[in-house]
């Protein structure tokens, strides 16, 4: 852009009055404003000395977890809804037939890369089965980036210690155990 | 010359041409839903999708409708046929239509293979109601694998039947049959039976919805991650066109492509399942050069300088040793082609050869005929034939050897040539999916001074090779191919080849010292112009021959060069 394109807007420096170029009445009004939140109930919060728990847990994005069916079977079917809604793409997952008789399909390794999400909870949401949650754990630290990619029995374990704290964010899904047709078959 | 009136628009249907409703819509770039409806197949009208208003125009333009909605599939085109798909009636039958199939349905999309390429799903949105008003059962579906390839999920079927049709009219097997009545209705195979002939995998392309799954894929890939490539099969001298579905540079499944010269809409399951050895452990990945009697790996930069010479020391002081280049019949034909211009410009006594042609039996033709098969009489045509000659490019190959040469010498012709010592050196390429050289033959090629073994799988070979060269397979090269009737296809390059494998003609591209990358497109311009037999490529200029382009063969031309 040059100096003389017409898109551009030159204004004039406004003059200063002398009450303005004496700077005093400026720092008397700075040091009011200090004085007077110094005074004030304080609102810094001393993390990680005092730890911070999110006000509605259900609300809040942290860390994933799996979430376990009332077997405590993984209940992830593996449909990858969320590896395709995920705009970070940092899920993988490898599906296989579930070893179990009632199920189709479950994923054989789950895995999250903690340090690549983006916290944005569009997994949650694309999940047919309720089957990953964003819990409200945020504090992840880790020596190395490889702990900081979850798999799945760690995901699992997240939902093991936030199962009791933090009910499923939307209940009501259950997987049907059994086909209706089964019996009738044979 | 049929004139016929769909949704107001004229079109007009070429002589000789037999269409019904459905395919002449589509002439005019409308679409009738349909499920049951396969040009592969008989017409059942059974799943009652395709259900339009139909009528007759008279000579003085008076059209006159029929009261009721009438199937598509199963109503010729015929002169001054008037249809009418876009009506209020209309649309209210395919939804309930819709509906009608999708009540017993269990909704498993999500943990379905075919969700994302199914029928159901894709006319749901199209033509379905706005919401459900069955009642959800989700995740129901029982399976029942009917056999090694095939796994049915007994819920999820519509009961189109054209699984039924496909076994009883092109495999001619009729493993399958539909078993109950009414919305009690399954497909099942007969007791002791299973559904294991040769052509199964086709039942699971032609299923419209996720009834039919193919077992070496479950699960392996949700569709929406594919990205597809042409291609062709070249597990026989059919050649069917194929599709490429690969996701992160690997392939995960091959789908015929309809291509009326070489293989209508089939394939077979040996060429469907059988890449695995692409991705075998023991593949060919790095090139290697022998030094102090062990193989060392090199780089292509390296093989490439001292390629000359390495045929110029084989040859001998004086150069009258012989090289023998042994082009192997999976090689495309740009491949074939730049090696032979390579080889000829080296100014050494080179013979060309044509490396082993797998032969396995007698072709096999469907529809099997079976005992209680309906001919009437009649000869019929073969509906697929999977031919004995098991290697893609024999023909187009050969044309390559017989213009440079003249005359085209086999395989064994090479044996016994090197097993007399008639020749110094050999650059023997391979590509075959499987072992395909005995110990003995193996031990033949110890008496040459210089071996190249340029393939993709490890075999007794390379005990005697001074260089061994990793070949991309067919799927991670582009190329063209001849099948056994003459069509020259071509294929695009679905993957990257593994480590560090490279396609004949590439290699054979940066010895000629031509510049720029290696097209094979460009290439086969070229042989267009240079070999007489391959001119009606010429036409191509570089776009995709969906059907291919059919070679004259049949008077090998002989031009010796």
């Amino acid at each position: 852009m040059r100096p003389d394109d017409p898109d551009i807007l030159w204004l004039e420096e406004p003059k200063l009055t002398l009450a303005e170029r004496l700077y005093l009445p400026a720092i008397i009004e700075g040091l009011s404003v200090t004085g007077r939140v110094a005074l004030q109930k304080k609102i810094t919060r001393q993390y990680p000395d005092e730890p911070y728990r999110p006000e509605d847990p259900i609300k809040y994005r942290g860390v994933h977890r799996l979430n376990r069916d009332e077997q405590g079977r993984v209940k992830c079917v593996a449909c990858f809804l969320c590896a395709t809604a995920c705009p970070a793409h940092c899920i993988d997952i490898v599906a296989a037939e579930a070893p179990w008789p009632d199920r189709e399909k479950y994923p054989e390794h789950f895995v999250i890369d903690e340090l690549r999400c983006i916290y944005c909870g569009m997994c949650e949401e694309a999940c047919p089965v309720d089957a990953i949650e964003l819990t409200s754990f945020y504090d992840l630290t880790g020596w190395t980036r490889e702990e900081m990619i979850f798999d799945k029995e760690k995901l699992l374990s997240v939902y093991d210690q936030t199962a009791q704290q933090e009910p499923l964010r939307t209940a009501g899904f259950r997987l049907a155990q059994t086909p209706p047709d089964e019996a009738e078959e044979h | 010359m049929a004139t016929i009136l769909i949704n107001g628009q004229e079109v007009t249907i070429p002589d000789g041409q037999r269409l019904n409703l459905i395919q002449a819509a589509a002439l005019a770039g409308i679409e009738i839903p349909h499920y049951c409806y396969h040009p592969g197949l008989s017409v059942v009208a059974s799943c009652r999708m395709c259900l339009v208003e139909v009528g007759q125009r008279d000579a003085d333009g008076n059209i006159r409708m029929m009261p009721k909605l009438v199937p598509a599939c199963a109503t010729p085109a015929t002169d001054g046929t008037v249809v009418v798909t876009n009506s209020e009636k209309v649309r209210h039958a395919e939804s309930l239509v819709e509906e009608c199939l999708l009540l017993d349905h269990p909704v498993d999309c999500p943990i379905c293979d075919q969700a994302g390429e199914c029928y159901l799903q894709d006319y749901f949105y199209k033509y379905g109601q706005r919401e459900r008003r069955a009642p959800e059962t989700p995740f129901t579906s029982r399976r029942k694998d009917l056999g090694p390839y095939v796994t049915l999920f007994v819920n999820r079927c519509i009961m189109c039947s054209r699984c039924v049709r496909f076994t009883r009219e092109v495999s001619g097997t009729g493993e399958l049959a539909v078993v109950r009545r009414g919305n009690k209705a399954i497909i099942d195979v007969f007791d002791d039976y299973q559904l294991d002939n040769p052509l199964s995998g086709n039942t699971v392309d032609i299923c419209p919805v996720g009834a039919l799954c193919s077992i070496p894929f479950l699960y392996k890939q949700r569709v929406w991650f594919l990205r597809g490539n042409r291609s062709i099969c070249l597990r026989c001298s059919t050649g069917c066109a194929i599709q490429v579905d690969h996701n992160r540079n690997r392939v995960y499944r091959l789908k015929p492509r309809y291509n009326p010269n070489a293989n209508d809409w089939w394939m077979c399951d040996f060429g469907r399942f059988g890449f695995d050895y692409v991705y075998a452990e023991d593949r060919l990945r790095q090139p290697m050069r022998r030094t102090d009697g062990m193989l060392q790996p090199v780089s292509w930069d390296d093989i490439a300088e001292r390629f000359a010479e390495l045929w110029r020391e084989a040859a001998g002081q004086d150069g009258t040793g012989t090289i023998a280049v042994v082009l192997s019949p999976f090689l495309s034909c740009e491949d074939a082609y730049l090696s032979c211009l390579y080889f000829r410009n080296l100014a050494l006594p080179v013979r060309f050869y044509l490396g082993r042609v797998p032969v396995h039996g007698a072709d096999e033709t469907f529809p099997r005929r079976l005992l209680g098969a309906i001919t009437n009489g009649r000869q019929q045509e073969p509906r697929f034939v999977i031919r004995a000659e098991r290697c893609p490019n024999r023909r187009g190959v050969e044309a390559i050897i017989r213009h440079f040469q003249g005359e085209v010498p086999g395989f064994d012709d090479f044996l016994r040539d090197a097993r007399q010592q008639d020749i110094a050196a050999a650059y023997l390429t391979g590509g075959y999916p499987e072992s395909w050289l005995t110990e003995q033959e193996a031990d033949v090629m110890g008496m040459l001074r210089c071996l190249v073994v340029h393939d993709v799988l490890p075999g007794p070979h390379l005990r005697h090779a001074s260089v061994v060269l990793p070949m991309a397979v067919w799927f991670e090269r582009a190329g063209s191919y001849v099948n056994y009737n003459g069509t020259l296809q071509c294929t695009e390059r679905a993957v990257l080849p593994a480590a560090d494998a490279r396609s004949v003609g590439r290699l054979m591209w940066a010895l000629l010292g031509r510049t720029r990358l290696y097209r094979p497109e460009v290439v086969l311009e070229e042989l267009a112009e240079e070999v007489p037999v391959f001119a009606p490529a010429a036409e191509l200029k570089g776009e995709f021959p969906e059907y291919g382009v059919r070679l004259d063969l049949s008077e090998p031309a002989h031009e010796a060069v």
